[in-house]
């Protein structure tokens, strides 16, 4: 019995790797709509999120604590109901329905970003308020506007948020209960890499599922390795 | 272009322009709190048109609050802050403050006097002149947190100047670095009191304090022990706590 399994697995594996040396371009068109969207979401979810993150971060407004509050929480959304509330919105009876979005990579796009951008405000207001401490009074003896302080914040704080950006891109990637609503797994449409494990696996297609797990692991650990020799590169200079 | 040796574009006499002097500065029974204790205790203090004035003190005296509450950094739970007839808001742009612990940008060296240069508005065309006066000119493309204590120190001065500011404050500026580091920065400081700028110098060092001071505060305690010209203050200190600290005792 436990044999069978094994062998089984063991087949999938090997076909699994046979598929990611083969360049099937089934495949490397899922691969590459994944990394499409769930960059594309990443840089609007940086474009949203650091200016809220900085703007908490060095603000002092009545209603600051239940701000940071309500950030935290938003950065557990459940990727369903992210893809859901996106659903509503942009179904043919949807106020957005009429846009014709739903079914399209822009709609995985916008429930990806809805889904990251607190997690890239609420870890980019961490690092910022953290750094704004040690240049606060620098700054502020300097006169400089809210602006200057944002961007300066912004920019020496780069390679901390480089890490938040890629906690983002990595929650993007791997989610797949939003992009299955708002996409619908459309084969050469819509399908990316996890709704098209969770479709083969279903189907007992272990083979190309192991394949796309493995790619998406190699994409993951490959992303997480370039950010990392980054910032090691830049904190030998203190610049981290 | 920062020329070391040019007077101030607004030397403190502004004579023949509309601009308000910032000097003399006139501080009045000012109280800071923190919670119960009261850190400066009713601190009143003058300070003329030009000049260095050195602050005194052993640690926890309350001397870098004060730097901080006469640049406005922080605001007296009691008392009053007067530059010359200026708004309180209009006083901070006109000054400049080297921390005790320089902040130092998480650039290059150049980058760090550039961004001064560009968030007051001026072009970076001055930036090789203020690096070559404070002898970092060749350390431009390194990193600023990888330099030395002194460099670190010459750094954020060459950045404080580049404010060109009237009044320049400087907290401990050659604490703990090698003697010929502390030359160099005193040697800077001396020119930017040559060009007219006010500096206002806390200090641990009693010989430094000598070289350098018009004028010196001793605080003790969050209070003015004593407020006395150099050439009165290093031979015949009037109060016996500055006495005992110039003798080397412990002052606590
Ligand atoms: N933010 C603060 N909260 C409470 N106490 C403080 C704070 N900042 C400074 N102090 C206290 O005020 C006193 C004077 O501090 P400071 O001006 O830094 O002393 P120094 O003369 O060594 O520069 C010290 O006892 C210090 O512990
Ligand atoms: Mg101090």
């Amino acid at each position: 019995m436990l044999g069978e399994i094994l062998q089984s697995i063991g087949e999938a594996l090997g076909l699994a790797v046979a598929l990611v040396f083969s360049g099937d371009p089934d495949l490397l068109e899922i691969v590459f709509l994944s990394l499409q969207v769930s960059l594309t979401a990443t840089v609007f979810a940086c474009v949203i999120g650091l200016p809220i993150g900085a703007l908490v971060a060095i603000g002092r407004f009545r209603g600051r604590n239940a701000v940071l509050i309500l950030m935290n929480a938003l950065m557990g959304l459940p990727p369903v109901v992210v893809g859901l509330v996106v659903y509503l919105h942009l179904s043919r009876s949807g106020p957005l329905g009429f846009l014709g979005l739903l079914y399209t990579p822009t709609a995985m796009i916008i429930a990806q970003t809805i889904l990251i951008s607190p997690i890239v405000a609420a870890l980019s207001r961490q690092v910022l308020e953290d750094l704004h401490a040690e240049y606060a009074d620098q700054f502020r003896s300097l006169c400089l506007t809210r602006l200057q302080t944002i961007q300066a914040l912004l920019w020496d704080a780069r390679y901390s948020l480089l890490t938040v950006g890629l906690a983002g891109f990595g929650r993007a990637v791997a989610e797949v209960g939003a992009v299955i609503i708002v996409g619908g797994n459309i084969d050469h449409l819509t399908r990316v890499m996890t709704t098209a494990i969770a479709l083969e696996t279903s189907k007992g297609d272990l083979g190309l599922a192991l394949a796309l797990g493995i790619i998406l692991l190699v994409i993951a650990l490959g992303v997480n390795a370039a950010v990392q020799t980054v910032r090691m590169t830049a904190a030998r200079q203190a610049y981290v | 272009m920062f020329d070391a040796m040019a007077p101030r574009t607004q030397p403190d006499n502004l004579r023949g322009t509309n601009v308000a002097p910032i000097l003399p500065m006139s501080m009045r029974e000012v109280v800071l709190r923190f919670g119960e204790t009261a850190v400066l205790d009713g601190v009143s203090l003058d300070l003329g048109l030009r000049g260095c004035t050195v602050i005194m003190g052993s640690n926890g005296a309350g001397k870098s609050l004060l730097l901080k509450l006469m640049h406005g950094l922080i605001a007296p739970c009691s008392g009053s802050i007067k530059w010359g007839d200026l708004a309180p808001s209009d006083v901070m742009v006109r000054q400049a403050l080297v921390f005790q612990k320089p902040v130092l940008l998480r650039r290059s060296v150049a980058a760090n006097v550039d961004f001064v240069l560009k968030a007051r508005g001026k072009g970076i065309a001055a930036r090789d002149a203020l690096l070559e006066h404070v002898g970092l000119l060749h350390k431009s493309a390194q990193p600023a947190r990888l330099l030395s204590g002194g460099e670190a120190q010459r750094l954020a001065l060459a950045r404080a100047l580049a404010t060109d500011p009237e009044v320049l404050f400087l907290d401990e500026p050659t604490a703990s670095l090698d003697p010929a580091s502390v030359l160099v920065i005193e040697r800077i400081v001396a020119d930017a009191r040559k060009r007219n700028v006010r500096v206002i110098l806390v200090t641990h060092d009693i010989g430094q304090a000598r070289r350098m001071a018009d004028d010196v505060v001793f605080l003790h305690r969050g209070r003015i022990a004593e407020h006395s010209p150099a050439s009165q203050f290093f031979p015949d200190p009037h109060s016996s706590v500055a006495r005992d600290y110039l003798n080397g005792k412990i002052v606590v």
